[in-house]
């Protein structure tokens, strides 16, 4: 086993013929983790699959166990239960742990780690010790060249700036074509501003070199600007695991209902196994997964109303009053009360300019019923 | 019954590593063990014979020493810290790093040079009774009084520095608290300032006291009779080990007492640390008298301490510098030097693989094991050097016994060496360690990732990183090492000499404008360390 790893590292991944098999379906395989410190469970039973080639996203508050996980993956937390596969490969289950030197993935750090008494180019060939010396040099100047920072090459890291020593860091760790690329929080050292372009040319950049990655991050739309699939972690628990849009529109509990995108919940109460009264209405549920099916009618629940589902209509009849309202530059986020006392969300276009207490009218139009016990 | 395959298992996770900590905290818990082996096995009529005639005087000398240089430092330490770095007066730039200085000379040059200046037959004396026609009024200086005051001289500077440092951080700035709220500055010292700094005065106390409970070659001088010199006289005039041993495990309970002190109030340290004074602040404007007598004071104290015995040295030295200038000066001096290089290769080494060893395996046991291996700058060399005699006989015997010739290691550099390495290895590790701990874990991390861990990783990744810190390192243990005076004389080979040996030899027979050049050829090399710790102490 030893000598497969070592053959592999630091060496281009064949990706032609039949390598491509049944593991690119779940080329990163995370079964049944657990994992704890001093009898305290930090993570349980977390599983996930993430197909070749694909950006998955690990998203959650902090503390709730995301970068534990990744470091599990890494190589530098062993895991108390389940199992870590990649390419079909064992990497850690319970009492054994392949160190994070012989698995060839790369990360980047949430501080970017450069090593600070090396150079751009050195840096990026450090991983590269495995290639003669003008091999590792062609590389390093490729990455260089694909990371935009051709003439910076003998720049030491204080030189740069933080999105240039972000991207140094990702060049690193991209550089001996690892197996899988981690990244922690990678871009919450940033300006906001900065974040969104630089998130994008990021994922250009890993999708380019055809790089499965995984990504932690507490921030919704890093996770939704960079990944093909996310995962909600809640308090140690993976509560979901889907594409942006079904974690958005179809979230499976109140907690990623709530922690991903805006939103409130209504009062409401089961006219039958699919319909739902509140007093905005009766609507009815499409979707169905285990926690919803198991509702009967007559059964008090909470009905998941985002901003997108409410349009201002100065002709509707049915109006709310203005509590608050939040000026976006292109629209106001406006919050209102109904007349039972309960609030909504509503984005509307910020030449439509309400003043607080102000009746306005609203209209509905929910293509997703998203109903919780 | 014990599982066979468990205790496999177990023993295949213990790592080169860990094995290594272990065997660097073997020496100290040796040394240790050999000073207390005299415990359970006591020699009843040696031990009599020691309680009745040597014990109860050295022990009161030792305990008035300690005292008397802890007072002195400490006034000297305080009011020299507080003038250079709250006050403002005619060179007070200068004298903020001129008064670190004395540091280099050590406290057996210090010893005689003092002597020299102030006996009865020496320059002062000389001067007062040309003027007065009498110097009876002056005080004697082979007396407890002298004894305190050279010690003192030398080691002051420990209290300055880190009395200085504590004022300079918060000095100003709760001067200025305590003015907003209505104190006069008389008042803010004594109930602001004095009390916030009170950590790092008693820490430099304790590492006062801890030093002069070390000191061999200053009371030598003066024939001031203390448990270290007691410990020599009875291996080296007695002949006997096990009254060494009994002297030698009295002087561990002082140190004990000492160290155990010294880590509480570095605890408060930590507890009270306080940010960086980055404002500038103006200081405190003294009227024209203080201004000049501040001056007159730093004044006093510095050429005290430094410039006259200096001054004394060279004008012992020049006259005879062709007659002494010899081979065997020579000798002497490479004698000294390579053995301080050796010792220093060999400790900033070990110490920097052992803080690395330490960061890798972030343990309790890792801990405990450096904990261990550090504690040796607290022990006296003399404790050292009769404690680690034990272990290393019963070694010999033991070789001897599977048919060696012996004695293979008595009498060798390796007893040396291995006194030194207990004794320094704090010295080493501590500047590497604050160095590691400034890299983040990350950097392990991002190293371990790319595929380099364990020693080739210390290499690539590490060790540029730390390369001042092992810079600071082997400078320290290469000065410590050239003036280290009791382990050298206690158990180096037959017939081999160090500088510090020689001025021993020379200072013990009175042959002091004799011992001038190599004590001159020590405080050069002692200058070194007291340069870095200039540039390190922010000297505004």
């Amino acid at each position: 086993m030893k000598n497969l790893t070592k053959s592999n590292h630091g060496q281009p991944m064949s990706y032609s013929g039949d390598s491509i098999n049944q593991n690119d379906d779940h080329y990163l395989s995370v079964d049944n983790v657990s994992i704890g410190f001093d009898e305290r469970e930090i993570l349980s039973n977390i599983s996930f699959q993430l197909q070749r080639g694909d950006i998955g996203c690990l998203l959650g508050p902090s503390g709730c166990g995301k970068t534990t996980l990744l470091r599990s993956i890494a190589g530098f937390e062993s895991v108390d239960d389940g199992m870590i596969q990649l390419n079909a490969k064992a990497l850690s289950h319970q009492g054994y742990i392949l160190p994070a030197e012989q698995r060839n993935i790369g990360m980047v750090f949430q501080d970017y780690a450069l090593f600070s008494h090396l150079n751009v180019i050195d840096n990026i060939a450090f991983g590269l010790h495995r290639f003669s010396k003008t091999q590792a040099l062609t590389r390093a100047n490729d990455l260089i060249a694909r990371i935009g920072l051709v003439g910076k090459e003998h720049k030491m890291p204080h030189e740069l700036s933080g999105g240039e020593q972000q991207r140094v860091a990702l060049a690193r760790a991209l550089a001996p074509e690892p197996q899988l690329l981690l990244l922690d929080e990678p871009f919450s050292n940033l300006d906001v501003e900065l974040r969104e372009t630089l998130s994008r040319d990021v994922r250009d950049i890993i999708k380019q070199s055809n790089t499965t990655a995984l990504m932690v991050t507490h921030d919704q739309h890093e996770a939704f600007a960079m990944a093909d699939s996310i995962g909600v972690i809640q308090s140690g628990r993976l509560a979901q695991w889907g594409s942006a849009y079904t974690i958005y529109h179809e979230p499976v509990n109140a907690f990623v209902a709530d922690f991903v995108g805006q939103g409130v919940f209504l009062e409401g109460q089961m006219r039958s196994a699919s319909e739902v009264n509140t007093t905005l209405g009766c609507f009815e549920r499409e979707i169905a997964s285990a926690e919803q099916d198991s509702l009967v009618t007559g059964d008090k629940v909470k009905v998941l109303i985002r901003p997108d589902d409410i349009i201002h209509d100065d002709d509707s009849e049915l109006t709310a009053r203005v509590i608050t309202r939040d000026f976006r530059g292109a629209e106001f986020l406006y919050t209102l009360a109904l007349a039972n006392g309960e609030e909504l969300l509503v984005m509307v276009p910020s030449h439509h300019n309400h003043a607080i207490n102000e009746q306005i009218g609203i209209r509905l139009e929910i293509d997703h019923v998203v109903v919780f016990k | 019954m014990l599982n066979l395959w468990e205790l496999r298992d177990r023993f295949r996770k213990i790592s080169v590593w860990q094995v290594f900590l272990v065997v660097m905290a073997l020496p100290t818990l040796l040394a240790l063990l050999g000073v207390l082996s005299a415990l359970l096995d006591p020699d009843v009529e040696t031990l009599s014979h020691l309680a009745q005639y040597v014990l109860p005087q050295t022990i009161k000398n030792t305990i008035f020493l300690v005292i008397g240089v802890a007072v002195v430092t400490t006034a000297l330490g305080v009011s020299l810290a507080w003038l250079t770095a709250v006050c403002d007066f005619p060179l007070r730039r200068f004298f903020v790093w001129a008064l670190i200085l004395p540091m280099a000379i050590p406290g057996y040059v210090m010893a005689f040079a003092l002597v020299g200046l102030f006996e009865y037959t020496g320059p002062v004396q000389s001067a007062l009774r040309d003027v007065l026609g009498s110097s009876s009024a002056f005080p004697e200086i082979y007396s407890f009084g002298g004894v305190v005051l050279a010690l003192s001289l030398a080691l002051y500077p420990y209290t300055y520095l880190m009395v200085r440092n504590a004022f300079q951080t918060q000095g100003l700035r709760s001067l200025e608290v305590g003015q907003s709220l209505g104190l006069s500055i008389r008042e803010s010292f004594w109930r602001i300032c004095l009390p916030t700094a009170r950590p790092w005065i008693v820490g430099g106390a304790l590492l006062v006291m801890m030093e002069t409970l070390s000191d061999f070659g200053t009371v030598a001088i003066f024939n001031y009779d203390t448990l270290t010199s007691a410990i020599y006289k009875s291996w080296f005039g007695l002949y006997s080990l096990p009254a060494a041993l009994q002297v030698a495990s009295v002087l561990l309970i002082f140190v004990v007492v000492i160290t155990l002190l010294e880590r509480h109030s570095r605890a408060s340290q930590r507890f009270s640390q306080t940010r960086s004074a980055t404002l500038m602040v103006s200081r405190i404007r003294l009227k024209v008298v203080s201004r000049w007598s501040a001056t007159a004071f730093c004044l006093l104290v510095f050429s005290l301490a430094f410039v006259m015995p200096v001054i004394r040295l060279l004008y012992w030295a020049i006259p005879n510098l062709d007659v002494e200038l010899t081979a065997q000066f020579w000798r002497y001096m490479v004698g000294s030097t390579s053995l301080s290089m050796i010792a220093m290769a060999m400790i900033a080494g070990l110490a920097l693989l052992m803080a690395f060893a330490a960061r890798t395996y972030n343990q309790p046991f890792a801990k405990i094991a450096v904990r261990i291996s550090t504690m040796g700058y607290a022990l006296p060399g003399t404790v050292l050097a009769v404690g680690l005699f034990v272990p290393v006989a019963a070694m010999d015997n033991m070789l001897s016994a599977l048919g060696f010739s012996t004695p293979l290691l008595q009498g060798t550099m390796v007893v040396m060496l291995l006194a030194y390495s207990v004794r320094f290895m704090a010295v080493a590790f501590a500047p590497l360690e604050s160095n590691l701990l400034r890299i983040t874990p990350s950097i392990d991390a991002a190293s371990r990732s790319l595929g380099v861990s364990g020693i080739r990783m210390l290499a690539k990744v590490h060790l540029p990183m730390v390369r001042g810190g092992l810079l600071t390192a082997m400078v320290l243990v290469f000065v410590d090492v050239m003036k280290e005076l009791p382990i050298t004389l206690m158990t180096r080979p037959f017939g081999f000499n160090t500088l510090a040996v020689r001025i021993f030899e020379l200072t013990s027979e009175g042959l002091w404008e004799r011992a001038a050049l190599p004590a001159l050829a020590i405080v050069l090399v002692g200058l070194l360390p007291a340069f870095i710790l200039i540039r390190k102490s922010d000297a505004r």
